[in-house]
Formats: C-alpha cells, structure tokens, sequence
C-alpha cells in the first residue's frame, strides 16, 4: 500500500480550489472591471471560455505534455498520460497522489491562459480567442511547464543547473507570469489597438470590481503559491508569509508611487499594486526571507507603476496592463530570487552564478513564449482573423458578439407571439 | 406657464433646494448632468495617461412655474448656487405651451 501524507494532500486540494477562484471569478472581476461597461461581459467571457477550453485540454493531452517522460528537455510525452486513462487513485507524486497534482497544475494551466486576455481587451472576436487558448496551453504553456517543473532544460536537471545553478522558480515566474505577459504584448501587436487608443478616454467602468477581484486574487494566490510547496509544512509557511507581505510591500509602493508623480493614490493603483505583489512573489516564495519579500514585493510595485505607461510611449495597446504587471513583474521576481535567495543568492555569499542562471531562464522563457505565441497570432490573424467590425468595436462588443448588455435594462425586445 | 431650468455646481444643490422650497415650490425635477462653459476643463494623469477632462459633473434642476413665479424662484436659484467662482452654472426659462397633469387630466395652470 502507497502512502500518502494526508495534510499536505487535503492542502494541496484546497490549494487547488483557490487557484481555481484566481480564473474564476477573481480575474474576471479584476478585468471586467476595467473595461467600459459595453464590453464587460467579453471580457469576463475570455476568462471563462480560456477555463471550459483549456480545461479539458489539461486532461486530455496537456497534463502528460507538461509531466509525461522527458522528450529532448522541450517537452513531455503527450501520450503516456493521455485522457489520465492509465493513472490510478493510488498513483504517487512526491508524498500526494497525482491525482490531486494533476487538478492543481491544472487551475495553473487557466489562469495562465486567462491572464493574456487582458492584452487583448473590447476588440477581439470570441471564437479566435477560444482557438488560441487550445492552441497555446498546448503549444506554449505545457511545454514551458515541462521545462521548468516536469524536469526539462530550465529545470534542475537542465543544461543552466549544470553550467551554473539551477534556475529558481517556485510557483511560476517564468512559466506563468513572464509567460503569459510576453503573449499578451505579442497578441496586442498582433491585434493592433482598439479605435481610439489614446485618444479617448477609455477608464474602468467599475472600481468596485476591479479591487473585488483584486482581494480574490490575493486570497487565492495562497493556494498558488503556498500549495506550491506541496506540502503542509513550514515551505508553504514561509511561501504563505512572503505572499502576505510582498503584495502589502507592493500594493503600498504602487500607491506612493502614484502620490508623487500623479498627485493621487488610486483604487486601481491600490488594486494593481496587489497583483504586482503578487507575481513578483511568485518566483521567489518559498526562496527568500520575509524581509527578502517586502524588498521584492516593494520593488515591483514601483517598477510595475511606472512601466503601465509605457505602452503609451511605444504605442501598443496592452488594454489592462499584462505586459506593465506580469511581464515586468515576472521578471523583476524572477531576476531578483538571484540576489535575495537565502540559499544562493549574491546578498546571501551566494555569488553571481544563481543571477546568471535566473536571467538565463528568463530570456528562454521570453524567447520561447515570444517567437510561437507569435506563429500562433499570426496564423490566426491570416485565416479568420482577430478583430470585430469597427462598427461592432465602437458600439459594443458584449452585444455584438454574445448578444447580451451587462447593466441596459431598456430596449431588450419582448418574447416572441408562440 | 413657464420652464426654469438651471445647471449648477452638485454641491449647491441642498442650499437651492431648500431655497426653492422656502419660495414655495413644491416639485423640481434633477437630473446627473456633465459639461463645460467658461470653466472649461483641466489635465490630469491617471494610470500613465493624460487626460483633458473637459466635460465636468452638474446638476441639472427642472421647475415648472406660473409666470408671476418666475422673479422670486430664479433670484432664489442664483443666491443659493452661486459661489462667485467660475462654473457656477445658469438659469434660464423658457414658456410652456401646454401643461397635463398625468393623475387627474387637469390642463393649464391648474395642473403646475
């Protein structure tokens, strides 16, 4: 008989549940919010239709690319966990069943799909989107998973481990945040900007949403990086901790941020500055002291304030800020785990290798989420294209493309004579 | 029969309220409005973007009155609205040609 720690098993099943609330709703609050109100609903739609796609497509083929036998150090084999047909209750994954390591990778997997959309926000025809979601959890996402956890070239056994540390990522820097912000910088080339960037007002409809969803992100984000430790023990206690107070660091630097170069601080500077927090924690949770995470989390929320407007400066419309949050704050995590690492870092007598090997990781991981999240947009745009009618754009989307208005409650037609 | 109508600061409304009552006005309509007149707009940053904010938030305010009202109700509007600074709104009145009072029919001055 197989023993399995039951406490770290039930925390890791809990965690699961919590990643999950990340996607849905948290993200789809968090986003909606942000939109106008014409465009609300297709925008919270994106989260949920990235969960129904990617989803099954985690059980199906997308688990077994990411953890399957290692194939050249890319990926995993899409065939030996197929469909999850051959894997048993009472199959091992470190001291959990894999079972339950199977269900929170794949919360991992959404989130990371859902968080692109946010790139892409009020001009993006839904059936496009839903095809580039299946297409990039598995062409993108899984294969980056496989790299960095499932034993492949980023990983510890890889090449950079060899040469000089093995990178650090503990709950997904690189896979998740760096990941998905690079796509979404790529898709908003790609897509090109929603009429009128930058020269009108396009404001969040409703702040209450947007710092709803941000308190759910957070509350979920133990889950993703406390489970992350997969285990119940004093890791996902430290992980815990350092979540904790790399957001509150970051959530309160984004708003002096904000109070000196604005004037005010902002429910969606307040908002943001959690997220910020968030992600830059993400990489480094379970690798740096408490003290070590208030630098972190502090840092990304001044780099990540500062970096939202650049996409005025450069001229890309990254609608709610994927790029100006998770990529710089995915990098600034990832990087900075090589200076704060109790184990390796350069403050702790650790020396440059481990920075090395964390910016090393970090341009594969751009790199490799770049160059296809690329072929996929652009195959996309070639073939049945990305975008609504301008017409549909300026009116709204909620109504052109899913035939439904969030708040209108006049002039919604009658029920036809039988 | 006449239509005041008056767009002023939202936070004068209570004292024009209350002064509106005092002359013996017993319904206005309000409406959220926003615009510009002179006061015009100002620039602001928000999230990384500059933004002219041109349209300013009012409070549109809709009497009907008998024409030997009119005297008394506007110079109450002004006094309670005005605060002397620039974007203190207006007045203005307008004639009626018809008034119907919904509940009982009644037409004309009767119905105000």
């Amino acid at each position: 008989m197989l023993e399995f720690d039951t406490g770290g098993t039930a925390w890791v099943l809990a965690s699961a549940t919590l990643v999950l609330l990340m996607t849905i709703p948290a993200l789809a609050f968090f986003y909606g919010g942000m939109v106008r109100g014409k465009s609300v609903l297709n925008m919270m739609m994106m989260s949920f239709g990235a969960a129904a796609v990617v989803g099954v497509i985690w059980v199906l083929w997308g688990y077994s690319e990411a953890f399957g036998s290692d194939i050249g150090g890319v990926i995993g084999n899409p065939f030996e966990w197929f469909g999850l047909m051959t894997m048993s209750v009472d199959d091992v994954s470190g001291s959990i069943p894999t079972l339950v390591f199977v269900g929170f990778q794949a919360t991992f997997a959404l989130i990371t799909v859902a968080l692109i959309t946010g790139a892409i926000a009020d001009r993006t025809r839904f059936a496009p989107w839903l095809i580039f979601a299946g297409l990039w959890a598995t062409i993108v996402y899984a294969p980056l998973c496989h790299m960095v956890w499932g034993g492949g070239l980023l990983g510890g056994d890889g090449p950079i481990a060899s040469a000089l540390a093995a990178p650090m990522d503990f709950a997904g820097g690189t896979v998740v945040h760096i990941n998905a912000g690079v796509a979404g910088l790529v898709l908003a080339l790609i897509i090109g900007k929603r009429v009128g960037f930058a020269h009108e007002p396009m404001r969040p409809h409703n702040l209450p949403f947007v710092m709803l969803g941000a308190g759910l992100l957070w509350v979920g984000w133990f889950g993703f990086n406390s489970g992350s430790a997969v285990a119940a023990d004093g890791l996902a206690g430290l992980a815990w901790v350092n979540t904790f107070v790399a957001t509150a660091a970051a959530s309160g630097t984004w708003m002096i941020t904000e109070k000196i170069r604005d004037g005010k601080a902002t429910s969606l500077g307040a908002a943001s500055g959690i997220v910020a927090g968030l992600v830059a924690v993400t990489p480094a949770a379970g690798f740096v002291s408490p003290v070590g995470a208030i630098f972190i989390g502090g840092i990304a929320g001044v780099a990540c304030a500062l970096a939202v407007a650049l996409k005025y400066k450069l001229g890309y419309d990254d609608s709610l800020d994927v790029v100006g949050v998770h990529l710089t704050g995915g990098l600034v995590g990832t990087v900075l785990v090589g200076l704060w690492s109790t184990s390796t870092g350069l403050f702790y007598g650790g020396g440059i290798d481990q920075l090395i090997a964390q910016v090393l990781a970090a341009v594969i991981a751009i790199a490799y989420s770049g160059i296809l999240s690329a072929v996929i947009g652009f195959a996309i745009k070639v073939t049945i294209g990305w975008r609504v009618d301008q017409s549909d754009e300026i009116s709204g989307i909620d109504l052109a493309v899913h035939g439904e208005t969030a708040y209108e409650t006049v002039g919604t037609g009658r029920v036809a004579e039988r | 029969m006449k239509l005041v109508t008056a767009v002023i600061q939202p936070h004068r409304l209570d004292d024009v309220k209350s002064a509106l009552e005092g002359v013996g006005i017993r319904g206005l309509t309000l409406t959220e409005a926003s615009g510009f007149g002179r006061q015009k707009g100002h620039t602001e940053v928000y999230r990384g973007a500059e933004y002219t904010v041109d349209m300013l938030p009012k409070i549109r305010v809709e009497i009907v009155i008998g024409d030997d009202d009119v005297p008394a109700v506007t110079s109450a509007i002004v006094q309670a609205a005005q605060t002397g600074k620039i974007g203190d709104g207006k007045v203005w009145v307008t004639p009626i040609d018809q008034l119907i009072r919904v509940r009982t029919g009644e037409s004309g001055p009767a119905a105000i």
